[in-house]
């Protein structure tokens, strides 16, 4: 449901960057998503496409790149992906884990003519 | 010509810079702030009331209700006698950064010990907008079902307690508290978790010591630890 905001967001972002770079266009948006962010996907993109109407960036494709949730255990250093939700250490049990990836939520970069 | 702008910017930037000059806000004035979050109906506003009532000769409390619509819950705490903003969100389903800083004029900063934010009923979004807050609690009613920590798992992955409300229910419904327990901690090794019941009373003394316990701490660390 908070998908608009996050699609205002990326927008407000993408117009900011637009007029420092002074391109007319915007093509396509590449995002990167963590697995674990509560992001639906296909409701970003319908919220995109309706709130870039009449700006540079109508029509623009979000290219999203889903980042898997990994972690580096506390005890005994090894990194690890969460599978299944499971946020302790294959390799020792441990779980005093520091989250690597897994809550991206930025705009990478853009195409524009 | 087509060509690629590099940007590598934070989509939630503008909330997180927001949520920053906030916590300076509070820092100053020494408080803990707890974002309070859970689905429609899990009992918050119930929480609140009955924290009030635990530890207000004890502590000064003071509470942001976030809502959709309506000031009801904002009633219902005035009637505690403590300190309350209502926020109406307008539909929007959480409370981001800008409207914590616009209801703070109406709060008596320097005298509350501890703010509540109450946030929008909802098991998803509020999850990812921090406020400026030091830490996340949430509510599991046991008559959600144990399944939620699986399909709701930022939320319990951010919160810093659980509090599972409701437990005079449990002979009437099908939840597994053990399985609760386990599929949230599997999430979040350090999660405090409370089984309570906020119609009998059971279960609040130990969230309210626990609570208190974190509002000496940060008034024991808050003087002069941020300028």
């Amino acid at each position: 449901m908070h998908e608009m905001s996050i699609a205002q967001s990326v927008l407000d972002i993408i117009l900011q960057e637009s007029r420092n770079h002074k391109v007319t266009r915007v093509l396509s948006v590449a995002l990167k998503v963590g697995e674990l962010s509560a992001v639906e996907t296909e409701s970003l993109r319908f919220c995109f496409e309706l709130l870039t109407k009449g700006t540079p960036a109508e029509g623009a494709q979000l290219d999203i790149e889903r980042v898997q949730v990994t972690c580096r255990c506390q005890d005994c250093g090894s990194n690890f992906a969460v599978h299944e939700l499971i946020f302790s250490c294959p390799s020792c049990q441990g779980v005093r884990v520091e989250m690597l990836s897994g809550r991206e939520l930025s705009v990478e970069s853009f195409e524009a003519e | 010509m087509t060509r690629k702008v590099p940007v590598v910017r934070d989509i939630l930037e503008a909330n997180e810079r927001l949520a920053e000059d906030n916590r300076r806000t509070f820092r100053k004035a020494g408080l803990l702030v707890i974002n309070l979050m859970s689905g429609p109906g899990a009992g918050k506003t119930s929480l609140l009331e009955r924290t009030i009532e635990v530890l207000q000769h004890e502590i000064r409390i003071g509470v942001i209700e976030g809502d959709i619509q309506s000031s009801y819950d904002a009633e219902r705490i005035s009637q505690k006698g403590v300190q309350v903003v209502q926020l109406n969100t307008g539909g929007a389903c959480h409370l981001d950064s800008n409207m914590i800083k616009s209801s703070l004029d109406a709060l008596d900063l320097d005298n509350l010990d501890l703010l509540v934010v109450e946030n929008v009923g909802n098991l998803v979004c509020p999850a990812e907008f921090n406020v400026g807050e030091d830490m996340k609690a949430m509510i599991l009613s046991v008559a959600e079902g144990d399944d939620k920590p699986l399909k709701y798992p930022l939320m319990f992955q951010e919160s810093r307690a659980l509090l599972i409300n409701k437990i005079d229910l449990l002979p009437y419904v099908n939840c597994d508290v053990g399985k609760i327990r386990e599929r949230a901690l599997q999430l979040n090794a350090n999660l405090e978790i409370f089984e309570i019941s906020c119609r009998t009373g059971e279960g609040l003394d130990g969230w309210a010591d626990w609570l208190n316990q974190q509002v000496s701490v940060r008034k024991a660390g808050g003087d002069g630890a941020e300028t």
